[in-house]
């Protein structure tokens, strides 16, 4: 029994947290406590035991975070005009202009309405009466004298499909669809 | 030796005095000092509405043609006060009126102001020229419109983050054609529609316009003919900025902007297109002040291209979409900033763009003017910080909000005591602190030591138990200003030192261990202190054992007892027979004191007694042995049982005191 004394169990221990916050997490777990009982706090979970879990994970940002009253210590002036362009951006929908390189016209799609790529790229296989080629990382979109781009925030031209659907639809301001030579001379770019 | 000049002399003398805390020593040195700096001080500054009263201020300052005022609790801008709590300027427009005070200037923040007032001043002062309005609600458009029409001398209209009702845009249009004297424009916050061609038409007419801040609702080519107007313009708050850069108006809004040499402020962006920012490069060199605080259309690479022409910018607020490698562009180019604030973007969510620790520390080494700081951040480092300190030893203003409030260093998991006890050690000049981040009662030792000059101290959800705010009490001499939410602070801590209560403006303690009781003691105890509880709760009894604790308490010190127009929600503590108090006329102490009145005076009355009676303690204070002042309400005991050899006794009447910066005399009267 003696022999156990040596062993650095508690290195070895499995737990919720980083390696060598034993002290620590418990501290944030008496303060997670604390926090709890604050009756300014809404929603809060009433288990203390998992609210301390979600406390010694560091990787994930607690959810309550955002339902502390009056934190972050922002005015809520500022507060509301910052709230009231995020509400003007989600409820108008995202309508970006699409242009083919050589059609008459513009069209307008809201990019709200479609899940992922595929969809997107279908509805304007449709509205434009074309077929793009097959998707790669490496060389683009290959098979056809189509290519999807769209002009993001920074004002930069973009190959679409390259970033994550979210990330994409954020800072999408419009679409382009290339066409012919123009359109070859982006696939040979490695 | 200064006795013998006459009074025009000293007052030409105290006319290069105008620091409120100067003038208020002045005003302690001898019974002529005080009279001449009374009649002659102009600008008053009240930091607490509810220390004094408007008649008391105009019987010591009859000449007063400025005035400055605070309502609310600083945290009210945290939606922790209630709406109706006070603060209202009414009262004080109705008195300043019927007292014919000849006033020209009013800064309020944090008060409730209603078309009312503002009609009533814009009619009875004949002279008003300044109106500066901060974070203050209560008003509509039609209380502007009065302004506008009756304020023939109009000099300054401020609005800043004000919460307006404006549905009716016509208020512009109320200045009449014969307004010319306009030098300050700032609407700013108002969220509706704008008559423009008034607008153009008081530009104008308007050859002293120096300060112009537009609403979102001024299109773009209506911002290109103000500009043209106005290239005198030094300080420009742009609204809308949304155009084509390849197309005409584009062109022209780029001329008249390099026409507009004297543009140092820039403000505003509240719609933008990044692309367009281009047009303001050939201003940007002579910027001291940018504020991009409310553009988050403006990031990333835009952004950077625009702090990169700043070079001589002083004051940056901007949002933490700049990211860490942003701020390493305003480290590098910026070398003369001295303040910066970073607001987060997106206060509600996890803040993916938000900066860290990286961010600060490249500013500190770029900047080593740098003294006042408000950074909105993700997390932050004790090595940041020591670094920080090290880099930067000049802070004024040290205010670091972490998005998750008790976030220990990511880095070594610790509390972050020894990043700002190095903040604290190496600024030896620090005003204004708050803090954030997991933090035990070893930082508080820390600021109690090192901490010498702090006046204001904002703490959340911190310290392991009374010792902190002890540690803060009994070391920062100079603090003004203690708000305390969700800390395990209770009545150990509070009852320790009331009397340095009374050395403060206020004590904000919400979310924390004090009870109803030791509130309750607190103010039976300290009868110059009004203590305030705050109830929300929907229980239609507040719960009155003395064992319950207190969701939110507020006490501030007072010269006028406790005020009439507390809503509901707040309990004002004290017994009844000190609610109804008030003060004892001269008379009444005379009576009571068995003194003779020798000679009467304007000022001052001499008294002989052999007869001193004894009432309760107060503090004196006194430059000149033979000269006193002191409170009136409370007695000459402590006169009586230290100043055996006391042959004169002078005494002021209770107009002896200041509104100065906070109240004047009232904290020669307390010092110990």
């Amino acid at each position: 029994m003696a022999f156990e004394k040596d062993f650095n169990l508690d290195a070895t221990e499995l737990r919720l947290g980083l390696p060598g916050t034993s002290e620590e997490s418990e501290k944030q777990a008496s303060t997670t406590l604390r926090i709890s009982n604050k009756r300014a706090m809404t929603d809060m979970n009433e288990d203390s035991s998992v609210a301390a879990d979600k406390k010694c994970d560091q990787e994930t940002a607690p959810p309550t975070k955002a339902q502390v009253v009056g934190w972050p210590p922002i005015r809520s002036y500022r507060k509301n005009s910052l709230q009231t362009k995020k509400t003007e951006a989600e409820t108008c929908g995202m309508y970006v202009k699409v242009s083919m390189d050589g059609a008459p016209y513009l069209r307008k799609i809201d990019l709200k309405m479609y899940k992922g790529y595929p969809e997107l790229l279908k509805a304007l296989e449709d509205m434009f009466k074309f077929k793009v080629g097959k998707y790669s990382e490496r060389e683009g979109y290959n098979g056809s004298e189509f290519v999807p781009t769209y002009e993001d925030k920074d004002g930069d031209l973009m190959l679409v499909g390259d970033v994550p659907w979210g990330m994409f639809i954020n800072s999408c301001k419009r679409l382009r669809i290339m066409k012919g030579s123009e359109a070859r001379g982006l696939r040979c770019v490695v | 030796m200064m006795n013998y000049f006459p009074d025009e002399v000293l007052e030409h003398v105290f006319d290069f005095i105008t620091c409120h805390k100067d003038r208020n020593s002045v005003s302690l040195v001898c019974k002529s000092w005080h009279r001449i700096e009374r009649y002659s001080r102009r600008r008053v500054f009240i930091g607490n509405c509810y220390s004094i009263s408007p008649e008391r201020l105009i019987a010591r300052f009859p000449g007063v043609k400025s005035l400055t005022l605070k309502g609310k609790p600083h945290f009210a801008d945290f939606n922790l006060v209630p709406y109706d709590w006070g603060g209202f300027v009414y009262p004080w427009i109705k008195v300043l009126a019927e007292t014919g005070i000849g006033l020209e200037e009013l800064r309020l923040k944090r008060m409730v102001v209603s078309d009312e007032s503002l009609e009533l001043i814009s009619k009875t002062f004949v002279n008003f020229q300044s109106l500066v309005l901060v974070s203050c609600d209560g008003f509509s458009a039609d209380g502007l419109a009065a302004i506008a029409a009756n304020c023939r001398f109009l000099r300054e209209l401020d609005l800043q983050e004000n919460e307006v009702d404006d549905h009716r845009g016509h208020w512009l249009s109320c200045f009449p054609e014969s307004c010319t004297s306009l030098v300050s424009l700032n609407f700013a916050c108002l969220k509706g529609e704008v008559n423009l061609g008034a607008l153009e038409r008081l530009v104008s007419r308007s050859p002293n316009l120096k300060s112009l801040r537009l609403n979102r609702s001024v299109p773009l080519d209506t911002l290109q003919k103000l500009l043209m107007r106005a290239p005198q313009l030094v300080d420009l708050g742009i609204g809308s900025y949304v155009h084509d850069p390849s197309s005409e108006a584009s062109n022209k809004l780029k001329h008249a902007i390099q026409r507009c040499k004297s543009i140092m402020s820039l403000s505003g962006f509240l719609e933008v297109a990044p692309r367009c920012m281009s047009a303001i490069y050939p201003i940007c060199g002579n910027l001291t002040t940018l504020n991009l605080s409310y553009a988050p259309g403006i990031h990333g690479n835009k952004l950077t291209k625009l702090i990169q022409h700043c070079r001589k910018l002083q004051r940056l607020w901007i949002l933490d979409c700049i990211g860490d490698k942003g701020l390493g562009v305003v480290a590098s180019t910026c070398k003369e900033l001295q303040e910066l604030r970073v607001f987060p973007s997106d206060p509600f969510g996890a803040g993916n763009d938000a900066v860290t620790e990286e961010g600060l520390v490249l500013v500190s080494a770029g900047c080593p003017k740098l003294n006042s700081l408000l950074y909105f951040c993700q997390q932050m480092t004790n090595a940041a910080l020591i670094t920080v300190a090290k880099n930067c030893p000049n802070f004024i203003r040290f205010r670091l909000c972490i998005l998750d409030p008790v976030r220990p260093d990511p880095v070594t998991n610790q509390p972050l005591d020894e990043g700002f006890g190095a903040i604290v050690q190496s600024c030896k000049r620090l005003k204004r602190l708050s803090l954030s981040g997991l933090l035990t009662d070893q930082v508080f030792l820390y600021i109690g030591m090192y901490a010498e000059q702090l006046e204001m101290l904002s703490i959340a959800f911190a310290a392991d138990s009374d010792k902190g705010m002890l540690y803060v009490l009994n070391g920062c001499k100079k603090l003004r200003k203690l708000e305390i939410r969700d800390c395990p602070f209770g009545n150990a801590a509070l009852l320790e030192d009331v009397g340095k209560y009374e050395t403060m403006r206020s004590l904000w303690m919400s979310s924390c261990e004090v009870t109803l009781g030791g509130c309750k003691t607190v103010a039976e105890m300290m009868p110059s202190l009004n203590v305030e509880i705050i109830n929300e709760s929907d229980q239609t009894e507040f719960n009155l054992d003395d064992g319950q604790k207190v969701d939110k308490m507020y006490l501030y010190r007072t010269l006028v007892g406790h005020r009439k127009d507390a809503p509901e929600s707040v309990w004002i503590l004290g017994d009844l027979t000190r609610s109804e108090h008030h003060e004892p006329s001269l008379n009444d102490m005379i009576q009571d004191m068995k003194l003779k009145n020798v000679s009467g005076d304007d000022d001052f009355i001499i008294w002989e007694s052999n007869n001193f009676k004894l009432q309760g303690n107060f503090s004196v204070y006194g430059y000149n042995p033979f000269i006193f002042f002191f409170h009136p309400v409370v007695g000459l005991g402590v006169v009586a049982s230290s100043c055996k050899e006391l042959q004169e006794l002078r005494v002021f009447p209770s107009a002896v005191f200041g509104a100065g910066n906070d109240v004047v005399t009232e904290e020669g009267l307390i010092r110990r």
